[in-house]
């Protein structure tokens, strides 16, 4: 049933338009040679009865009116099998690693379904990834969407290495629960460098996480328009491996700015009407059948969780990038300029960052009682500290109360202490919270408001208060 | 979404073009808002454009694979919802499918399409109470029986408002299935548990009155500064988690209406599912119940089809309307109107109509108001008073508020609840600023506060409003001198305003005890606060230094009266304890 047509009648950017004389399905895959023997995929966009609009993924140089259209009659397909752990494919899912083809156990549309909201399970397993701004104040749990906000030529990517590299659920270290539910990390890149495929690679292989890894590259010198179909094809197949074979898959897209990049560059291609700042008006119900794809099942054992990189343009989170990624995301971690030029690495800024499913992911029996309440008095604490700043740029030291100074300095140590530990170390969840008792416990007592009563005198280190008390 | 309508299904048009949710036809022969069934596959669609021939269809499913040359057919009826027993601990999508159902229907936990579900079920009995007799004349709306539809809600079976009414001349009683006659007319009309409604027409009712009563929400900001009235109007504005969902799941949970219908617009699937698996287990404070009894959740989360996302507002309106025609206090939530708003801009672009400010159709203004409006107090046809608040979460992009739906919004709600990220991102929650929120309800609940609460329930109040905007006027001072070079009695204020911030407005959402607060403990946390005020003036005056003032050990136990259960024993000793060790200084 694959008719053939040479109907070409206009190529403009990424989308080529033809007639047609018989009906061709939306979202339908397409297929053109170019004269001489190049085949490029392509999408339908647009269908009517008489023409239709294609987008094509590898780039329209060379495509020509005498260039052949051909209708596959189906919708892109990823090709799945357990036996893709290991691999390196394309950014549209063929293999370049030089192994052979795949040999699918099923085949499936990208586009996805969305999961019936009745049917989820809400996320509440803490993930300890042995950074403390997270564990501690932040916490992931499994099946949660949380981006990073980043800037360009900030570590974002060391951080999601690190997340990668040292993420697991604590009680199964020990070998309880949860029989035959593996790890595996699943990387979809979009429009990301060479040298920074490189670092991800070498660290992929040089950890042996690649074994338990499905990379899907598409670099900044292959066909924008590609970057669409990446993550569609990295979802289906952590959707596969999590709710058909049971995996607790983490999914790292990056750099969802390119993404985002190569959707205005169609939106401007077919002339819509823009939404703020070039992007299309339906970019964020675009993300969302992305970012959605996260998520626990009632009734399966596996779980996809997300961790999508963004670099925000001119640092700045009012950008419709972040801004739409914030308000679908259930959280966000904020990587700072500052911090990192002051060497703390992870560069975390605390105050704005968020994971919304922190609440019911810890406590007694998930990680620890005191969690919430440590975590909690933290935030406060951290920001006063970092308003007195502002003030002490103006007033000096001396000016401030000793309670002002005492809260000036926490501040500092939280970032030198508690966020500052390195891309290679890995705290538990108990290192994280007892070095926030140390850190608050800089603090008199009573200033301790957000912590119940009973934890304060469990916990509180008391030596360190009290020799600030004698020296007064 | 109704579909036992009998009008047939007429065979008619083709597809002639698919892009995304919007499909044209030809030869369709349909009104203006019909549901009709697009391809093959039957997906659901509504009309919303007709020119010459072609007929412009938004497609509630995804088109994927459809192709021009399929059939559509029309049903002749516009989208309309079922209306009866089975609605409370519901949870549709936006065209009133229960996702349960679906789930069933589809065997999987991924939404698949072409499968369509009545509101609710056809098949199930309900025990049908008569309140009329033969004889009886009844109207419109009037109420001729009662199902017992969940412990805290009897289900009053009406006269469907577009019925001419008459003389009962039939009663059943027992039990029977929505679709059985239970009651009939002289006239010839039947009357069953379930009706239909249109979704985009307003249900009648006599007259819209003037609220006097707070919808009470348990949350001391909201009751003690900006409280809403039974049958008002709120927007909650802010950007990317600053507590817009928190804050409307809270008043779901807390508020004192007697229905709660929550539409999930074009948000996250979680937070759908977490109402789901919370709602059975939390008690309605003023019945003891469990809060799902009383509820009914709208779920057309953001990778949902865009165009049920239009959609879903009305389908929670209506049923709003439904369950206030019964006489009920109703509050519906519509988290997010923003999506709502982008969804018509989505489909509005893709009719390639003429975009407003910022792509926005033109309407957007007419459309928001026309849904608040399905708002208020009102004396029911039938004679009974019921009320449908509605909270619109409103999410501007950037945290902007200058943008056109925020600014549209406000220039219609009474209430103005104004999220701010700074308070978010310092964590004080909820993240409401005092500074710039708003009720214009305020004057005409005080009586009622008054009479229910404290007799100086007003002037209390108004004492924390000045205090708030004094600290505010200092901070900026503050901000270029450093706290110790105010007077004395300023810093004191300053103090003050803190317990006003922290023990007063601060609340925390996920704490057991702290998520609930009645309007009597709201009232004794600030009278706690007041005297700790009034002490410290007391012995400023009398010498004493505001240092040792406010060295003085229970002030910080105000932040803990939030906390406890036994809030009036703990107030009235730490108010002893305060005034004791404040003396003790002089
Ligand atoms: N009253 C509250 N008590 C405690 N925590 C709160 C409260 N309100 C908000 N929060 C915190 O803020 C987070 C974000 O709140 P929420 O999800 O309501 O934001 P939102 O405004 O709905 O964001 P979005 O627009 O992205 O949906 C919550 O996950 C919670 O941690
Ligand atoms: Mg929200």
């Amino acid at each position: 049933m694959q008719k053939e047509y040479q109907t070409i009648t206009e190529i403009s950017g990424p989308l080529v338009y033809a007639e047609v004389d018989e009906p061709v399905g939306y979202d339908e895959i397409v297929e053109i040679e170019t004269p001489d023997g190049d085949t490029r995929r392509g999408q339908v966009l647009e269908s009517t009865s008489d023409f239709v609009a294609i987008q094509v993924f590898e780039g329209t140089e060379g495509i020509d009116r005498n260039s052949s259209v051909r209708f596959l009659g189906e919708t892109l397909q990823m090709k799945l099998t357990e036996d893709l752990l290991g691999r390196v494919l394309s950014g549209s899912g063929e293999p370049i690693d030089g192994g052979p083809e795949i040999e699918p156990d099923e085949e499936r549309p990208i586009v996805g379904e969305a999961i019936n909201p009745y049917s989820r399970e809400y996320p509440e397993e803490f993930i300890q990834t042995g950074v403390s701004a997270i564990d501690g104040m932040n916490t992931l749990v499994r099946g949660q969407k949380l981006p990073i906000f980043s800037g360009s030529g900030l570590p974002h990517n060391d951080l999601a290495l690190q997340i990668a590299r040292q993420a697991t659920v604590p009680e199964e270290e020990e070998g309880e629960d949860d029989e035959g539910s593996e790890f595996a990390v699943i990387f979809g890149a979009m429009g990301i460098t060479q040298e920074e495929a490189n670092e991800f690679m070498d660290d992929f292989e040089r950890t042996g996480a690649l074994e338990r890894s499905v990379v899907f590259m598409n670099l900044a010198d292959d066909p924008a328009v590609e970057r669409t179909v990446t993550p569609r094809l990295a979802l289906t197949t952590a959707e596969y491996l999590a709710f058909e074979k049971d995996y607790h898959v983490l999914v790292i897209l990056t750099d969802m700015t390119n993404y985002c990049e190569a959707l205005r560059e169609i939106g401007a291609a077919r002339e819509e009407v823009p939404g703020r700042r070039g992007y299309p008006g339906y970019m964020y119900t675009d993300l969302a059948q992305l970012y959605e794809r996260a998520g626990r099942i009632e009734g399966k054992e596996g779980s996809v969780t997300q961790i999508p990189i963004l670099t925000m343009p001119g640092d700045d989170d009012t950008h419709p990038i972040p801004d739409l990624t914030g308000y679908i995301t259930e959280g966000q971690i904020y990587v700072d300029r500052d911090l990192n030029s002051q060497g703390i690495e992870p560069p975390i800024y605390v105050l704005p960052s968020l994971s919304r499913l922190m609440d019911d992911g810890i406590g007694e029996g998930l990680t620890r009682k005191d969690h919430a309440d440590v975590s909690d008095q933290m935030y406060a604490a951290y920001a006063e500290g970092e308003d007195l700043r502002d003030l002490v740029n103006i007033v000096g030291r001396e000016a401030l109360s000793e309670r002002d100074n005492k809260y000036l300095d926490f501040a500092d140590d939280f970032e030198t202490e508690f966020v500052q530990q390195g891309f290679r170390t890995n705290r538990s969840i108990d290192e994280t919270l007892d070095l926030g008792w140390e850190l608050l416990s800089q603090l008199p007592k009573e200033e301790l408001n957000r912590i119940d009563e009973e934890l304060i005198e469990e916990k509180y280190v008391e030596d360190e208060g009290e020799t600030v008390e004698a020296e007064e | 979404m109704s579909q036992a309508t009998e009008s047939d299904v007429r065979e008619d048009g083709q597809i002639e073009s698919v892009s995304g949710p919007v499909v044209t036809a030809t030869d369709l022969d349909a009104k203006m808002n019909d549901v009709v069934y697009v391809g093959h596959e039957g997906l659901m669609g509504e009309v919303i454009e007709i020119e010459g021939n072609i007929t412009t269809i938004q497609v509630y499913e995804e088109t994927s694979a459809v192709s021009p040359g399929e059939p559509v057919e029309s049903t002749g009826a516009p989208l309309s919802v079922d209306l009866g027993p089975g609605m409370l601990d519901a949870i549709y999508d936006g065209v009133q499918r229960p996702l349960d159902v679906l789930e069933e229907k589809m065997g999987s936990a991924f939404l698949d399409r072409g499968v369509d579900a009545p509101g609710i079920d056809l098949e199930k009995t309900w025990e049908f109470n008569p309140e009329v007799s033969e004889g009886d004349e009844v109207g419109p709306n009037d109420v001729v029986g009662i199902v017992p539809e969940t412990p805290s809600i009897d289900h009053k079976v009406m006269v469907p408002p577009d019925y001419e009414g008459g003389d009962v001349v039939d009663v059943k009683s027992g039990n029977y299935t929505v679709e059985d006659t239970i009651v009939e007319l002289d006239n010839g009309e039947e009357i069953k548990m379930r009706q239909e409604w249109p979704v985009r027409s307003q249900r009648p009712a006599d007259e819209k009155q003037t609220p006097d009563t707070p919808l009470v929400s348990g949350q001391r900001i909201l009751d003690g500064l900006f409280p809403l009235a039974k049958g008002g109007t709120a927007a909650i504005p802010g950007p990317f988690g600053s507590g817009k969902t928190v804050t409307q799941h809270q008043l779901a949970k807390w508020a004192d209406a007697d229905i709660v219908v929550y539409v999930g617009c074009g948000e996250r699937g979680n937070e759908m599912t977490e109402v789901i698996e919370d709602f059975p287990e939390l008690e309605d404070p003023t019945t003891g119940n469990a809060l799902m009894d009383r509820t009914c959740l709208i779920a057309n989360t953001s990778n949902m089809p865009v165009a049920a996302r239009e959609s879903c507002v009305y389908t929670g309106i209506t049923i709003a309307e439904y369950f206030r025609d019964m006489g009920y206090d109703v509050a519906l939530m519509a988290d997010s109107t923003s999506r709502w708003a982008e969804a018509m801009r989505e489909i509005s672009s893709r009719l390639e109509e003429m975009p407003g400010e910022e792509g926005y159709p033109a309407y957007l203004a007419a459309r928001l108001s026309e849904f608040y409006e399905r708002a208020g107090y009102f004396q029911n046809i039938n004679g009974t008073e019921g009320s449908v608040s509605v909270i619109g979460a409103v999410s501007p992009p950037g945290g902007d508020f200058s943008e056109p739906v925020t600014q549209n919004t406000l220039r219609i709600v009474k209430t103005f609840w104004a999220l701010d990220a700074d308070l978010a991102e310092r964590r004080h929650f909820p993240a409401i600023n005092w500074n710039e929120s708003y009720s214009l309800y305020r004057d005409q609940l005080d009586p009622w506060f008054e009479d229910n609460v404290a007799a100086d329930w007003a002037d209390q109040r108004q004492w924390a409003i000045d205090t708030l905007d004094e600290e505010d006027e200092l901070q900026e001072i503050v901000q270029l001198v450093g706290k110790d070079a105010l007077p004395e009695d300023q810093q004191l204020t300053l103090e003050v305003a803190r317990y006003l911030r922290e023990a007063w407005l601060q609340q925390d959402a996920f704490h057991d005890v702290d998520t609930y607060c009645e309007p009597e403990k709201t009232y004794a946390i600030l009278g706690a606060i007041k005297t700790f005020n009034d002490e410290a003036f007391e012995a400023l005056e009398a010498g004493v230094p505001v240092e040792e003032i406010t060295a003085v050990d229970a002030i910080s136990q105000l932040n803990r009266i939030g906390v406890q259960e036994e809030w009036e024993e703990y107030v009235a000793e730490l108010e002893d304890d305060i005034a004791e060790q404040i003396r003790g200084l002089y």
